[in-house]
């Protein structure tokens, strides 16, 4: 009994491998990639692990909600692209508020404008590479005229742009902030 | 007891077996399902670590309003020479378009801004397009980057270095593209966008520029006068 048990757990480590052969190489690579960020960087490149980061995708009314969260939390939600260069040239600062404020009730949404056929090849590697804090969201809804002004009648469209809320105030400014101190001005009053 | 043990291996094995390769499987369809067609141009992608730009726009709400009158300017065309709107002669209105080279959004129209200036110059609506960037931001959008750009495309119309940067304020242009449709008393009739679909020219569905010009041409007032959309922040020379 038991010697006919050892042959069935030869079949099946048999069988394992002839399955698992059969997959493409890169397949089985990406297989041992860890979902850890960090272990990841540290084993395979941006564009193996760029299957394991989500990054949802919705025109406006999918992420309209995100603008309007009624709790006890503030945001800080930033309008940006990789392609945008004073976008990636403040992006840290966005980070950097982490550090300040990650131990109150506090989020970063970062709302990426990249096109659709940008998001594999440099989104993903660009969140990857910066290993960033904040969640990534990416806007895709051409028709900009029908919600520019829904996310603030301030706005004439231009990247970067910058919306604080909480529950009970909001502020919203279409420049790049060139110092993490000119960010703080404005996101400081709203964190308790 | 040792008959339990052995069936649990097997089971063990066989859900190891299982998830491993289905889970490869899956892997391997997200990646098929991921291969995205590049389409349209490539974009720039911004040098990583460098110190970049500013646009010091901020909420800005000056500039004309609709039925402002605009004033005159000379600027320097890629053709060397200095233009203005009343050298202009047998012209109903004015195209005048912030646009650039360097930003995605503004090379999206590039095509339509061609094909618009194509038809509409020969009945009196000329576009009169003016880089309103500072170079020392954004490298790309030089003079010679607008030389190279408008040889390049074969630009029909006339492409404008606001150098001084003294001109998009005056209008209160935010960003590229941002086009300012005037009537040929010079009078502001529309602010906006070109269309409604910057990405994919064949899924418009507003065409709010050539509207604004057959609603001049009828006598009438452009309905929508104003639109938003989506572009480059105006790169300002930095204090």
């Amino acid at each position: 009994m038991t010697k006919r048990n050892n042959y069935n757990y030869l079949l099946f480590a048999l069988i394992f491998i002839l399955a698992c052969s059969s997959q493409p190489k890169e397949n089985n690579r990406e297989l041992e990639v860890p979902a850890s960020a960090e272990v990841a960087k540290e084993k395979a490149s941006a564009s193996q692990i760029s299957q394991s980061i989500n990054v949802p995708i919705h025109d406006f009314k999918g992420l309209e909600h995100l603008l309007h969260f009624e709790n006890d939390t503030t945001y800080v939600v930033n309008f940006w692209a990789t392609w945008c260069k004073p976008c990636v040239a403040e992006l840290p600062y966005f980070e950097q508020l982490w550090d300040d404020y990650g131990d109150k009730k506090f989020k970063v949404l970062l709302i990426s404008l990249d096109f659709p056929q940008q998001i594999e090849k440099k989104l993903i590697p660009f969140i990857q590479k910066h290993q960033l804090k904040s969640e990534v969201w990416v806007l895709n809804d051409s028709d900009a005229n029908s919600w520019i002004d829904k996310v603030s009648t301030k706005w004439s469209g231009s990247l970067p742009a910058t919306l604080v809320y909480n529950r009970d105030a909001r502020e919203f400014q279409e420049k790049s902030f060139e110092t993490y101190e000119e960010l703080n001005e404005m996101v400081a009053p709203f964190v308790k | 007891m040792k008959k339990i043990f052995e069936i649990t291996c097997f089971i063990a094995l066989f859900a190891l077996v299982f998830t491993a390769c289905s889970s490869g499987t899956s892997e391997a369809e997200t990646s098929l399902g991921s291969v995205l067609k590049e389409e349209g141009k490539t974009v720039n992608e911004a040098p990583g670590g460098k110190a970049m730009t500013v646009a010091n726009e901020g909420n800005q709400t000056n500039g004309y309003q609709i039925g402002d009158v605009a004033n005159d300017f000379s600027l320097k065309g890629t053709d060397d020479q200095d233009h203005s709107l009343a050298q202009m002669s047998d012209v109903k209105g004015y195209v005048v378009t912030f646009t650039c080279n360097h930003c995605p959004y503004a090379v999206m129209y590039e095509d339509r801004l061609i094909d618009f200036h194509n038809r509409y110059a020969a009945k009196g609506y000329p576009v009169i397009a003016i880089n309103p960037n500072d170079p020392a931001v954004e490298p790309e959008d030089s003079f010679e980057g607008m030389k190279t750009r408008a040889e390049e495309k074969e630009f029909p119309f006339l492409y404008l270095f606001d150098e001084k940067q003294e001109i998009y304020p005056q209008f209160g242009a935010t960003k590229t593209p941002h086009v300012f449709l005037l009537d040929k008393d010079m009078v502001v009739r529309y602010i906006g966008a070109i269309d409604n679909n910057a990405r994919d020219a064949a899924a418009v569905t507003e065409k709010y520029l050539e509207n604004a010009i057959e609603a001049i041409e009828a006598g009438k007032d452009p309905e929508p006068n104003t639109t938003k959309a989506v572009g480059c922040s105006i790169k300002a020379k930095k204090s």
